[in-house]
């Protein structure tokens, strides 16, 4: 890691923190260094910046994004920072038949990092989660031995809605809940279905 | 009393931060003594009170040490840092809508600046109206050009409050430091000490009666405790603090007593204020750190010198304009 990226990184997580606060409550696992795979609700451009900076420091550096390979390598500068401060799993959205989408992760996973996805593939701004794509199924299939952690990102939309360049400062929070598994014998949609409710049940309760 | 007046101004800042720092220490030390001895558990939400008070008494000590210490310059900025903070914890809090981002972010990074950028300037004319009058059009104005007309009114209401409070209210605070008294240059961050201890006086005395007298509360469903026995004592508490200060302050010590008196009325009422606005909000320290927004709770600590400063501030200068 380069002195530029570092500070780089230390500039990102110091404005993110300015703005929004990123207070992460750990409430159903302690901040460990152990391998997991972090699945949250998408609702805007900066919940990665979110979690990432919620992090401790010592987690941050294995613990890595997806990003799209057309849209953040096309400029050098989306490059660097998505592949030096970030450290970035790149995945090709254009579908190819000989290869698996997933295996950028899978290699990934292999290494022993810990990644964060966003299992239903587009930001919504409904409140509510929609329904999760099949590749956090796949991914928990292959690497049992690896934590799924539940992450809720509150308040986010309200920081950046879609549309809007500069961010308003709001309190934002990650909450982590319970590592889950995949049950013997439990189908893809039933995982995908439980993976859901325990991602929901962590926003916290409108007063 | 002569001794004091011959030491020179830097001797007696030294003084006074040995004495403030000394009885804070001793009033921490009686409180921690005190909560050794108590088990009872229907005190225990009044001790969490009282030292949650304590703590914002340390909080504005230090506070009030480093902007000593960073001069005129120094104290702007820590205060605009602090009507930041105060400001994004009350905005999160206040739900917002899509249509309002743009007025956010002209009060953060347009009012916010402006205003504190009068106070440095000391073009305290200007920097008294500027959010009452001007920003007062701005924000509804940006707002409708936003073209979203449901609960108007609720949402700009909301916005303009919370920027006379974290914003108008707390920039009065730096505004003391750099305000010129006659015969009285320089000293301008003793008036704010005399600010901050006389609210905390006042702050902590009310806490204490309402603890001992046991009133019927006057607005059960804002706050338990708030009576106005409770209240007039914190007031009164705060002239006796005043007038043991008023060497400090450019005025005999019966005025002393009565400008501190005033202030510290202001103080606490503005935290009961800042109660009931929190009841309306749902939460029960700005901070709330169970569910939302795990803010550090800086508007709690802050609320009674957000309504305190304007006042004191004023009646400062309405008082050396009948003396010139």
């Amino acid at each position: 890691m380069t002195f530029a990226a570092k500070l780089a990184g230390v500039l990102v997580s110091f404005i993110a923190r300015l703005v929004t606060g990123a207070q992460g409550h750990w409430i159903g696992c302690p901040p460990e260094a152990l391998q997991r795979i972090y699945f949250a609700n998408h609702q805007s451009h900066l919940d990665w910046v979110l979690i990432w900076a919620a992090l401790p420091q010592d987690l941050r550096i294995r613990t890595r994004p997806i990003a799209a390979r057309d849209y953040w390598t096309a400029s050098r500068f989306k490059h660097w920072i998505t592949r030096e401060v970030f450290h970035a799993v790149y995945v090709s959205r254009q579908r190819t038949d000989d290869q698996d989408p997933l295996e950028p992760l899978l290699e990934a996973l292999r290494q022993g990092d810990s990644l964060v996805i966003f299992p239903e593939g587009t930001r919504s701004n409904k409140g509510v989660p929609q329904s999760f794509k099949s590749g956090l199924f796949h991914l928990a299939e292959q690497f049992p031995e690896v934590q799924l952690v539940p992450v809720w990102i509150d308040n986010v939309q309200r920081v950046m809605p879609k549309g809007e360049v500069v961010p308003v400062p709001i309190l934002c929070t990650a909450t982590f809940g319970v590592p889950m598994k995949i049950e013997a014998g439990e189908d893809k949609r039933a995982f995908l279905e439980r993976a859901r409710a325990e991602v929901l049940a962590l926003r916290p309760a409108l007063t | 009393m002569t001794s004091l007046q011959s030491l020179n101004v830097e001797q007696q800042v030294a003084l006074l931060f040995l004495m403030l720092f000394g009885t804070l220490a001793l009033v921490s030390l009686a409180v921690f003594v005190r909560s050794l001895r108590q088990h009872d558990t229907t005190q225990s939400d009044l001790q969490l009170r009282l030292w949650r008070d304590l703590r914002a008494l340390w909080l504005g000590s230090v506070v009030f040490w480093l902007s000593w210490l960073s001069g005129p310059l120094g104290a702007t900025l820590l205060f605009g840092v602090f009507s930041f903070l105060a400001l994004r914890e009350f905005i999160t809090l206040a739900h917002t809508r899509r249509s309002d981002h743009r007025s956010l972010l002209l009060a953060f990074f347009v009012v916010l600046p402006v205003q504190y950028l009068l106070v440095g300037l000391r073009s305290f004319d200007l920097f008294s109206v500027f959010i009452p009058v001007y920003v007062f059009l701005a924000i509804p104005a940006l707002s409708a050009l936003a073209g979203d007309p449901e609960r108007f009114l609720e949402r700009n209401a909301k916005i303009q409050w919370g920027i006379m409070v974290c914003v108008f209210g707390l920039s009065h605070a730096p505004a003391l430091l750099l305000l010129d008294f006659p015969n009285y240059a320089g000293r301008g961050a003793f008036l704010l000490f005399f600010l901050v201890m006389v609210t905390a006086t006042a702050q902590i005395v009310q806490e204490l009666m309402s603890r001992w007298l046991r009133r019927r509360p006057v607005a059960r469903h804002i706050d338990r405790s708030f009576s106005f026995r409770a209240w007039c004592s914190g007031a009164l508490a705060a002239a006796l603090a005043g007038g043991a200060l008023f060497w400090i302050t450019p005025v005999p010590a019966w005025q002393a007593m009565l400008w501190a008196m005033l202030v510290g009325a202001c103080g606490t009422l503005g935290d009961f204020v800042m109660r009931a606005l929190k009841k309306d909000a749902g939460v029960r320290y700005w901070g709330n750190h169970s569910s939302l927004t795990g803010a550090v709770g800086l508007l709690d600590r802050v609320a009674p010198l957000c309504f305190a400063a304007p006042v004191f501030f004023h009646s400062i200068r309405w008082y050396a304009s009948l003396r010139a």
